[in-house]
């Protein structure tokens, strides 16, 4: 956060949280509110920040209301507001702002759009948020699992944060299990903790045992899944999911058992981000449409065998050509599944055209 | 801050805070582009214009990304050429192949650059995206279907016209482009979000079908239907004007004009006087030239001096009138005026009846005080420059007058002359803001000056000058006010004005009346009245000669602007019948007087033009007295698309009106 910058500062917490398979900071809002607000006291004096907005997903309901009870709470003890100068030393209001439910909200320049009131666009970067942010003033924008973390920093000390983990890939994450388990789950680990360690310690396992297992989406809907062979040995952090090709994104688990029509599944989350794409840049906006059309396609095995390359071309076309993410989030699950699962995707062809 | 970085191998130094995009611009490095435009915000959102940048993944939008130091910029690799070719597919698959009847098709960015980065067949075997026409008004024709969403037309709505009745609905596929509940697009230069399109997705209603863009003649040519002078470039077919497209003049129009200018074309083409008339026992009959002629040679020896006027109407070239006032001085008649509005703008310093500041000049102001004018309607373009002082220049504008929808926030400051007042003895806010104002601007109305206690406000207007260094403007109405003032179209010594011409002639103490493109209600009495226009108006009903000349778009004309700026109309069609050049007429009729003017060229008469200085210092007004303050700031009333002979017999301009009437009640 620049320093020289008049303007007023603001801190965000992005808890939008839309992106299948993570529910960690819905936990968070509901069991622990009053972690979140310590920590928003913490970084706000930290960024200088004295207005804070939670932009809360819509769907979240009963969630706003546990935070809203905690953030009344905490004013009429005197840590917010007013008096805040005095308890906490620090000047701070704290606001929720609800979303519509649009996922593209959680992009963080368009949440910022959406804040101020105007169609959920992402911005052009740069200029980046803690340039100009909300309102154009430099802003700070951080997940509610990233702030809810810090008075447990602060109280621990960095030492102990940094020492979890593998180098360059430290602390702790919440893993969001989810899918073909025996017990589903939210579960506070390690960084680099194996994934087959991970499914079968905290979520009892595979349905069926480990050799029932056919892929894993290891980081949230958009990132592109892992088969098993690559499943057995993977270490669940940012670096070794990156050289498998894939990426931590949410940590949200997803797990497919043999019995899953994994390009039927596929097909699905590429519905959901057609159904998602803003709309406001060409690649996104006129390609989304098309690989689910021909992801439905393949899925009904009504294709030809060049199609499979059409598909990978066209992600290709809209992957990194986008203003945010969104773009890559419609290209590489659909490259996962050309990637891993070439074989079954051509079988049903040709069982479809015989 | 200069900052150096390198385009395909090529080191330029371009200022610090230019676009990727811009820089490329100056080593002659083409991008495509369908979103970006260089007088709008940047959206980013086509991703056309992706290039490659040293050290980064991803290809970059070269319209958004500003240069840094040592950049090394790529254009033609192939992994730009992939991007391109990536992104016109996807924008192609839902886009309509319908260019054979597209009325863009010739003139559509996405054909151009679909030859340079389309592929020659679809790959898309889905059915595409149909989205349903919207109504935009008498004007614009949607075809949404080939709509790409650049978002061109809401910025130019929202950034330059200052209507914010288009928007984005819908999200992802079902993206469309809307207007704000299917109404009209309520601004005078809706007719530009045409231009910008690039696409056939608004196209000219009018024009329709019309022709093709490669069977048009372009000619370079000068709008008079208002003061301003846009430059415009006429599209003739066949001796049709087909339609009028602006073109770029950075200190007039930039890129823009009105839709009058665009739409009033077709006007030009009905109610045309082809032939010379006479009226013989009170009807009116065609004769020949010589005929018309000689009963007005036989009635001017009749009559003394004294007993004759003439007077200058608004569409007049300086040419005409600086022909007549020759042939008036000859003979010796010395009432004549070119102010026909009744507006008294004094001749005698030519800084007192022009726009001293100048049109591009608006744009660094501070502060601007608007005196009973209305410039949305007066000068369309006068107002989307004072729209982007204060966008840009963050300049503040007060309005004393009636309060309209200037389309920009003002002050509204009363209707009274006690504001001004108050602003001038410092009591009054508003002379702080001008007093502050390193560049202020006062713009008064015409209007203004129709006012019994013209003194009063000359008045008022050298103190404004004195105390606060506001340069003094007058929002000109007519395009050739400025040219006849020029050309000493004014009452000769002891010679009669026009509002005195008019009640003498009611009286019967003016016998003939000369009327050079002069269509105002008026009671002439029994004058003999000869009329010279191209439109069988108010003017031509009333005449008991009437000799047909040529409209803007027939002659070789000049006209001067309301910052004094002298331009040249061309001519793009011929003039109908036996229709002629307005000058020609003149020095016809002259030799027919017995007083032949010293020209038989049109180009030895252009010699004779005054040549004034561009740039003129202010001079004080004279003010006689200032008693009586029975003045008061009229709201300018004015049918904006049917102000002149030339809009009132358009189709396009009744329709215009039509649709305020029917669906704008009550406002504009």
């Amino acid at each position: 956060m620049p320093k020289d910058i008049e303007k007023p500062h603001y801190l965000l917490v992005n808890a939008d949280e839309s992106e299948p398979g993570t529910c960690k900071d819905r936990d968070i809002l509901r069991n622990e509110p009053h972690k979140l607000l310590e920590g928003i006291a913490l970084a706000s004096c930290a960024v200088g920040a004295h207005v804070a907005y939670i932009y809360v997903r819509g769907e979240y309901f009963r969630e706003t209301e546990t935070l809203q009870a905690a953030i009344d709470e905490a004013y009429e003890a005197g840590f917010f507001g007013k008096k805040s100068e005095k308890t906490i030393g620090w000047n701070l209001d704290v606001y929720i702002h609800r979303g519509a439910g649009a996922y593209i909200c959680g992009e963080e320049s368009a949440l910022m759009e959406s804040l101020e009131g105007k169609k959920g666009f992402p911005r052009i970067k740069p200029p980046f948020p803690a340039q100009s942010g909300l309102y154009g003033c430099p802003t700070t924008i951080n997940n509610v699992e990233s702030i809810a973390v810090v008075a447990t920093i602060l109280r621990r000390g960095a030492n102990w944060f940094a020492n979890l983990g593998r180098p360059n890939n430290t602390g702790t994450k919440i893993f969001c299990i989810s899918g073909h388990v025996n017990n589903p789950c939210n579960v506070e680990e390690e960084m680099g903790i194996p994934l087959r360690e991970l499914i079968e310690k905290h979520a009892g396992g595979v349905r069926g045992g480990w050799n029932n297992l056919k892929a894993v989406i290891p980081g949230g809907s958009s990132v592109p899944l892992l088969p098993k062979s690559i499943c057995d040995d993977v270490l669940m952090d940012f670096d070794s999911l990156h050289d498998v090709q894939s990426g931590l994104g949410t940590a949200a688990v997803i797990v497919m058992d043999e019995s899953t029509d994994i390009i039927k599944a596929i097909a699905r989350l590429s519905k959901f981000y057609m159904h998602e794409s803003c709309g406001q840049c060409s690649p996104c906006r006129e390609g989304s449409g098309w690989v689910w059309r021909m992801m439905e396609r393949l899925a009904k095995g009504q294709a030809e065998t060049q199609d499979i390359d059409l598909l990978n071309q066209v992600s290709k076309q809209i992957e990194g050509h986008t203003i945010c993410a969104f773009g890559d989030t419609i290209a590489w699950p659909v490259q996962g599944l050309i990637r891993h699962f070439r074989h079954e995707i051509e079988a049903r062809i040709a069982r479809g055209n015989s | 801050m200069m900052v150096k970085l390198t385009i395909d191998g090529k080191e330029i130094d371009v200022a610090e805070g230019t676009s990727i995009l811009k820089a490329c611009e100056k080593v002659h490095k083409e991008i495509p582009v369908f979103c970006y435009h260089p007088r709008l915000s940047v959206a980013g959102n086509c991703r056309m214009c992706l290039v490659e940048v040293e050290h980064s993944k991803k290809p970059i939008a070269s319209c958004a990304t500003p240069v840094a130091e040592g950049m090394v910029v790529h254009t033609n690799t192939p992994m730009v050429e992939e991007s391109r070719k990536g992104v016109l597919e996807l924008l192609l698959i839902n886009h309509p192949l319908d260019c054979p009847i597209c009325d863009q098709g010739g003139e559509c960015d996405l054909q151009d650059i679909t030859i340079n980065y389309g592929s020659g067949s679809s790959r898309y075997q889905f059915y595409k995206r149909a989205v349903g026409n919207k109504y935009m008004g008498p004007f614009i024709k949607t075809i949404m279907n080939r709509c790409i969403h650049c978002t061109r037309c809401t910025r130019f709505a929202t950034e330059v016209a200052g209507v914010e009745k288009i928007g984005t609905q819908g999200r992802g596929e079902d993206t469309e482009i809307i207007s704000y509940l299917e109404k009209a697009i309520s601004s005078e230069l809706s007719g530009n979000m045409i231009d910008i399109c690039p696409v056939g997705a608004l196209t000219n209603k009018p024009y329709a079908f019309h022709g093709r863009p490669w069977e048009l003649r372009h000619t370079n040519s000068i709008d008079v239907l208002d003061a301003v002078g846009s430059n415009i470039r006429i599209d003739t077919r066949d001796n049709e004007v087909m339609r009028i497209m602006p073109r770029l003049n950075e200190d007039i129009n930039e890129e823009w004009i009105s839709d009058k200018t665009r739409f009033a074309y077709d006007g030009l083409s009905c109610q045309r006087l082809d032939k010379p008339y006479i009226r013989k026992n009170k009807k009116l009959v065609p004769c020949s030239w010589d005929e018309a002629f000689s009963a007005i040679a036989k009635k001017i020896k009749k009559l003394d001096a004294e007993e004759m006027a003439a007077l200058a109407g608004d569409l007049s070239d300086q040419e005409s009138q600086l022909a007549l006032r020759m042939l008036l001085d000859r003979l010796n008649i010395r009432n004549r005026d070119c102010r026909i509005d009744g507006a008294m703008i004094p001749f005698d310093h030519r800084s007192h009846y022009i726009f001293n500041t100048t049109i591009n000049g608006l744009e660094h102001c501070d502060a601007v005080l608007l005196i009973g004018c209305n410039p949305r309607l007066e000068a369309t373009i006068v107002n989307a420059r004072l729209r982007k002082a204060v966008t840009k220049n963050h300049c503040v504008i007060g309005l004393i007058g009636e309060p309209v929808d200037l389309t920009y926030l003002y002050e509204p400051l009363g209707n009274t002359p006690d504001t001004l007042e108050e602003i001038i003895k410092g009591s009054h806010p508003f002379s702080k803001t001008l007093k502050a104002a390193k560049n202020p601007a006062v713009i008064v109305g015409v209007h203004c000056f129709a006012e019994k206690n013209t003194n009063l406000i000359f008045s008022y207007l050298n103190t404004l000058h004195e105390k606060f260094n506001a340069t003094i403007n007058i929002l000109h109405i007519a395009a050739g006010r400025v040219g006849g003032l020029d050309a000493g179209f004014v009452p000769g010594p002891e010679g009669k004005n026009f509002l005195e011409i008019i009640e003498s002639a009611k009286a019967g103490d003016v016998k003939l009346l000369y009327l050079l493109n002069v269509d105002i209600d008026a009671n002439f009495g029994d004058a003999f009245v000869i009329y010279q226009g191209h439109h069988g108006d108010k003017g031509a009903h009333r005449a008991d000669v009437i000799l047909p000349g040529a409209a803007f778009s027939e002659k070789v004309a000049t006209y001067v602007n309301m910052e004094g700026r002298s331009q040249r109309t061309d001519k793009a069609i011929p003039a109908p019948g036996e229709a002629k050049e307005d000058w020609k007429i003149i020095r016809a009729l002259s030799k027919w007087v017995g007083e032949t003017l010293p020209f038989d060229t049109l180009n030895q008469l252009q010699e004779l033009l005054p040549q004034p200085d561009e740039a003129v210092p202010f001079e004080p007004f004279n003010v006689a007295s200032t008693k009586g303050k029975n003045l008061h700031f009229k709201s300018v009333t004015m049918n904006y698309y049917m102000h002149d002979v030339i809009s009132r017999h358009s189709i396009n301009m009744a329709n215009a009106v039509r649709e305020i009437q029917e669906h704008h009640r009550g406002t504009l």
